[in-house]
């Protein structure tokens, strides 16, 4: 397979003056990562960890302390129509309906389509992400899921090159999350869009991503490695747990989020970490696993990934 | 419960103005009304001692009020206009001054709200001119005016314009960074989004500093036309007391309350227009 970087992340930092007003605290450094077109890409990560800051200078819409973002060939100096942002907050202006909020993104896409089109084209993603009926309300009078829906409609309504999503699902319950995560491949696998998305959800990384990326505990948090999911892209949510890798991937994923996320800097002074090439493992693909530390080795004989070196 | 209790509030609010009126009848009547409260009241009261006061009863001055209601745009000289002609010149003349007021401190405080370089170096500005009495500035508006019509409107436009102003700056300066990111991911025109996103975002709280200014501007006209004179109900009561008809004076105090309150009902109801639910 040809792959075709579409995203480069180089060298990133991040600091914001401290709030005592002397130095800087650092959020995130030395991050260095790669997006090839068509992946699907998952950032887990605890919360403060600086997630939401690293999507938004992805986005355009802060600027990078250090290091910079190339997407297709080009520096991000701002934001973009070709990147558009689910903000984890809704960020829907309360003053427009649903179906107004979407408009103004469709508009502001093509601003010289005309009024049946704008309408028709929003109609289309309100009925996908099943919002019928409620267009005409204004966000005071949808519930926090329904309001993730119209920003997800939003995003997608302007059809972008790259999806940008910050925890797009966490307000929703599990039927509806569900349904918008099979939405959300069945768009992707049509589009072959590009999408970076940041979720708390193991099983929805699982589900969702090509890869996902590690983030360890800020400040000065670093990516720990890239984990590549094993199981084919065919899967889904109600065969997933029966894949033979289900388990290696997701018990790697609980590891980090609950021992070595807090840990890294330890980890890292026993192994050869190269920020720029951080570990990429595939759980379940191979017992001859390596772990970062040999330590830890002799100490767990029953390891569930492979560590190899990302290939420059 | 809520009709319950408005109409509770409505029985208590009739209940305290006939007990108001008739308090107000009883220490002005003839009826030996001002010798039976101690001395100090009465004074306080201005009632004479002679039992009948000068001051007029509520019974005279709500027939004065009916009688201007009845005939109120008579025009017999610049002395003895009806007070709906007087009323008209001061609405006139708020309404001018407080329309000049929005055209420039809606466009400055959009800008002073959208650069912290304007708002860092207006600031000193605004600090000073705010606190400064609208009256200060009549002397020196007739001096380089000279029309006493225009001096007030400019007395009006210049208290007008302070709480617009700062509250325009305010309301803009502290839209939601989240709505301006959203506009900025659609790429949105620096028109469009002033347009669409930061005047509706801001709308409340601009329209708030507009009925502030309405009511200051109120306030202000008639202490102005009671200045300049000629026309408008500042001056009327002025005349009136010169007069020294104290039921026109009176009768005028209710006007004005009743258009204040109108003007800022106005006000109210727009900003509902604007307001929106977070
Ligand atoms: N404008 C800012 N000024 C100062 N510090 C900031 C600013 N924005 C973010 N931070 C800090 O950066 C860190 C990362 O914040 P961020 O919002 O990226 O976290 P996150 O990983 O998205 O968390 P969550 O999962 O809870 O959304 C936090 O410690 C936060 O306090
Ligand atoms: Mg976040």
């Amino acid at each position: 397979m040809i792959t075709d970087t579409q995203i480069s992340i180089e060298g990133l930092r991040r600091s914001f003056p401290s709030a005592n007003g002397s130095g800087e605290v650092t959020v995130f450094e030395d991050v260095w990562y790669k997006v090839d077109r068509g992946e699907f890409v998952c950032l887990i990560g605890h919360s403060g960890c600086g997630k939401t800051t690293l999507l938004n200078i992805l986005a355009g819409l802060d600027a990078p302390s250090a290091g910079g973002i190339i997407v297709d060939h080009e520096e991000v100096t701002g934001p973009s129509l070709d990147r558009a942002v689910v903000f984890q907050s809704h960020a829907l202006m309360p003053w427009m309906t649903a179906f107004a909020n979407i408009a103004f993104a469709v508009r502001s896409r093509w601003p010289e389509w005309s009024k049946t089109k704008v309408r028709a084209h929003c109609q289309k993603y309100i009925d996908l992400v099943r919002l019928t009926g409620a267009e005409d309300k204004k966000p005071s009078q949808l519930s926090g899921g329904m309001k993730q829906r119209v920003g997800i409609a939003r995003a997608f309504a302007i059809e972008p090159k790259i999806m940008l999503l910050d925890e797009p699902f966490s307000a929703l319950d599990a039927l509806t999350r569900g349904s918008l995560q099979d939405e959300l491949l069945s768009i992707c696998a049509a589009t072959s869009q590009t999408v970076f998305m940041i979720t708390h959800d193991i099983d929805e990384a699982m589900l969702l991503a090509d890869k996902i990326i590690l983030m360890t505990n800020g400040p000065h948090a670093k990516i720990c490695e890239i984990v590549e999911n094993t199981m084919p892209r065919s899967r889904t949510r109600h065969d997933m747990h029966r894949h033979p890798h289900y388990y290696p991937i997701r018990n790697h994923l609980i590891e980090f989020l609950v021992n070595r996320s807090t840990e890294f800097e330890k980890e890292l002074s026993s192994s050869d970490y190269d920020p720029r090439h951080p570990p990429v493992v595939r759980p379940g693909l191979s017992r001859l696993a390596v772990l970062q530390s040999p330590a830890e080795r002799a100490a767990d004989g029953n390891t569930d990934g492979e560590t190899i070196q990302a290939s420059a | 419960m809520s009709l319950s209790l408005r109409w509770r509030a409505a029985v208590l609010t009739v209940f305290i103005f006939f007990a108001f009126t008739a308090t107000w009848e009883l220490s002005v009547g003839g009826h030996g009304g001002a010798a039976t409260m101690s001395p100090e009241y009465a004074a306080l009261m201005g009632a004479t001692a002679k039992g009948a006061s000068a001051m007029p009863g509520p019974l005279k001055v709500g027939g004065q009020l009916w009688e201007h209601v009845l005939n109120p745009f008579y025009d017999k000289g610049p002395n003895d206009k009806g007070v709906g002609i007087q009323l008209g010149y001061s609405i006139a003349r708020v309404a001018v001054g407080f329309l000049l007021a929005v055209l420039m401190a809606v466009p400055l405080g959009f800008l002073i709200g959208m650069s912290p370089l304007f708002y860092k170096a207006l600031d000193p500005f605004i600090q000073v001119l705010k606190p400064v009495s609208p009256l200060a500035w009549m002397p020196l508006a007739l001096y380089t005016i000279k029309d006493s019509t225009i001096s007030s409107v400019f007395v009006i436009y210049i208290c007008s314009v302070w709480p617009m102003l700062i509250n325009t700056a305010f309301g803009v300066a502290s839209v939601r960074r989240e709505w301006l990111n959203v506009a900025r991911t659609l790429e949105v025109g620096r028109l469009r989004t002033a347009l669409r996103v930061i005047l509706p975002a801001a709308g409340p709280t601009i329209m708030t500093g507009m009925r502030i200014s309405i009511g200051i501007a109120w306030l202000v006209i008639v202490a102005a036309e009671m200045l300049v004179g000629g026309t408008g109900i500042g001056y009327f009561v002025w005349n009136e007391w010169n007069n020294l008809s104290i039921t026109n004076v009176i009768a005028a105090i209710v006007f004005i309350g009743l258009i204040g309150m109108l003007l800022d009902q106005v006000l109210a109801f727009f900003t509902k227009l604007v307001t929106y639910v977070e």
